[in-house]
């Protein structure tokens, strides 16, 4: 069965090990801004949420590249940027209604979670189990990628 | 089930890669005119600063995955459409059947009526012809004048700034992309460019152009200035590709008139992308849109409907990234805001920073931003899911780079304690 990323801001503390992992993965150093999952804070209440791709089934970034440079992993299922086709014309970044895939100015191409080729490292770094890598049958990431697809009207047409 | 595309660009290709996968038996076949494999005009830019070779624009590998999808693709100019006997005729006399049909036929560009852009430096940027044609003539060091600081225009302008070429840019409007941004931002972008060292003219408009000494033109301004050049691109608009439905008494105005399962007037008769008049998500309005990803929602939603497995879509939202130099601006639906409608704006043109919201009551309808690359998708989400932002639109009059931060707040079961 395929996995998914199951995030549970309920658990998060906002210690940014994901950020630092995931940045680490990817380009090689420790720079949380260069990080593909973000933890977003809510000051007045304290609260924590990480937040990443969904790897969502509409897959909006893939069918608005202009040159075929978004696939899908067949192992993990994983909407993956290929950097040697990627001509960084940033029109998946505004395609992709979520915001979870951007431009790095740095190389000129566009980033997102790749899911590390099915060890994501931002859920083995995070100590309080608020980001796990698990069967994707109905996950609370599941719910929440379904609520998120339902409040976009456009994500209607995509069943058959 | 013989489905017939007429136009293999982006809404043609998605359109016919989605019949596939909704009808496993049917016949497709796309009917393309331009010589080369089904391409992506987007990609023009990129083949002009040599980030990728005429391969790199290509749409699909054009050896496997029509084949392996069992799409035919054919490469002819049709010429006419009979809905009456369906069939449609080509260039070549021969005529193809059709159940279904799907006009994606594109656009082409348009030209004012100024003498001299007949000339032989004179260039459109639309096809992968017009590319090579500018590739040769803007060389590193010429002179090179771009008429018309539209969406198009400013997507060209950069890849001709990489080829080392000295540019200067005409534009009638009193900004630059008046369309796509507001006085801010369009301001920002224009004193961006002249940093750069590009000429600007806003509010000016070319007179003539005139063949003088050495392959050489001369352009004339209307605000007197004369400018010397090796080449002149014009971008000064585009009109969809209508021609072959003339006699088929299909609805048109500027586009083929679309309803919302892309369908036209004629029940068999589809259009998509840039040649499809079809339902804005903001105005619910039929508007020709011209952008990649309405081309794409188009062939994909058309595609569902030929199938018989679609759904009334919601209408697609106009939206533009642009990237000038190194500074990315862009804008969503009513970017320009509603009557009586709130706005929220963060603005620091030292810093060339802009951000403006656009709601209306407690929804967001419309954005727009420069210099900021992060997250700016989550723009398309609030304004699509119509949301309610309750406490969030004060959060966000406050600041309104909060946008990814609202959108969480506002759509995840935080289940927090
Ligand atoms: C240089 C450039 C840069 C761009 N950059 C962007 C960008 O950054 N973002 C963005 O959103 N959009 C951009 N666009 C616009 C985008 O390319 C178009 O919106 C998109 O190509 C529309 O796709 P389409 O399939 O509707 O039409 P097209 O891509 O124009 O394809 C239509 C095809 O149909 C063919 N055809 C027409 N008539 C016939 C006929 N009678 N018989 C057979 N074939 C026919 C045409 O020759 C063409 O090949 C850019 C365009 C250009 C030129
Ligand atoms: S980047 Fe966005 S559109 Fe692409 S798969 Fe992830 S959530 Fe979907
Ligand atoms: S930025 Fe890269 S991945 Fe995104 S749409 Fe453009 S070419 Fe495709």
């Amino acid at each position: 069965m395929q996995k998914s990323l199951h995030i549970d801001p309920g658990k998060c503390t906002g210690c940014l090990q994901c950020e630092m992992a995931c940045s680490y993965e990817h380009t090689g150093t420790f720079n949380p801004s260069r990080s593909f999952i973000k933890v977003f804070t809510f000051h007045d209440e304290g609260r924590f949420a990480p937040y990443t791709c969904t790897q969502c089934d509409e897959a909006w970034c893939m069918r608005a590249c202009p040159v075929d440079a978004i696939s899908i992993d067949a192992s993990t299922g994983a909407k993956v940027v290929s950097d040697d086709k990627c001509v960084g014309c940033k029109v998946c970044t505004i395609a992709c209604p979520f915001g979870t895939i951007n431009y790095a100015q740095t190389t000129g191409k566009v980033v997102k979670c790749d899911l590390c080729g099915g060890d994501p490292q931002c859920a083995a770094a995070c100590p309080t189990d608020a980001i796990t890598y698990i069967d994707a049958d109905w996950t609370g990431y599941d719910r929440m990628m379904a609520s998120a697809a339902k409040s976009l009207p456009s994500a209607e047409t995509t069943a058959g | 089930m013989k489905h017939l595309i007429i136009g293999a660009g982006p809404a043609g290709v998605i359109a016919a890669e989605t019949l596939r996968k909704s009808d496993p038996d049917a016949e497709i076949a796309i009917i393309g005119d331009e010589p080369e494999p089904p391409y992506s005009r987007m990609a023009i830019p990129y083949y002009l600063i040599e980030n990728v070779d005429e391969s790199g624009t290509y749409l699909r590998d054009p050896k496997a995955h029509f084949k392996a999808q069992n799409i035919e693709v054919v490469q002819q100019r049709v010429d006419k459409v009979d809905t009456g006997k369906k069939n449609v005729t080509l260039a070549d006399g021969k005529t193809r059947d059709f159940d279904k049909l799907l006009i994606a036929t594109g656009s082409h560009p348009i030209s004012p009526p100024i003498p001299g852009l007949d000339l032989p430096q004179v260039h459109s940027c639309w096809t992968l012809e017009d590319a090579r044609n500018i590739a040769r003539l803007a060389q590193s060091g010429s002179n090179v004048v771009l008429i018309g600081a539209g969406f198009i225009g400013c997507i060209i302008l950069e890849a001709l700034v990489k080829r080392g070429v000295n540019l200067t840019v005409i534009e009638t409007g009193n900004r630059m992309v008046p369309r796509m941004l507001d006085d801010k931002a369009g301001g920002l972008l224009e004193s961006w460019c002249k940093q750069q060292g590009i000429g600007v003219h806003t509010s000016c408009s070319v007179e003539s152009v005139t063949a003088a000494d050495g392959d050489q033109v001369e352009v004339a301004l209307s605000d007197g200035g004369n400018l010397s050049a090796a080449l002149v691109i014009t971008a000064t608009g585009v009109k969809a590709n209508l021609d072959l439905l003339d006699g088929t008494g299909i609805d048109t105005d500027f586009g083929v008139l679309v309803n919302k399962r892309m369908q036209s007037s004629d029940e068999n008769v589809y259009a998509a992308g840039d040649v499809a008049q079809g339902v804005d998500f903001s105005t619910g309005n039929q508007e020709v849109q011209a952008i990649q990803p309405t081309a794409t929602d188009h062939g994909r939603i058309a595609a569902l409907n030929m199938a018989g497995k679609g759904d009334e879509h919601q209408g697609t939202l106009n939206m533009n990234v642009l990237d000038t130099v190194g500074l990315v601006s862009c804008s969503f639906g009513l970017w320009m805001g509603v009557d009586g409608g709130d706005s929220a704006e963060l603005y620091n043109a030292d810093e060339y920073q802009y951000i403006n919201l656009q709601f209306d009551g407690e929804t967001l309808v419309g954005a727009s931003s420069v210099g900021k690359t992060q997250h700016i998708g989550v723009l398309r989400g609030l304004i699509e899911s119509r949301i309610e932002l309750g406490d969030w639109k004060q959060k966000l009059m406050a600041d309104p780079t909060l946008i990814m931060d609202a959108y969480i707040a506002c759509t995840q079961e935080l289940g927090y304690a």
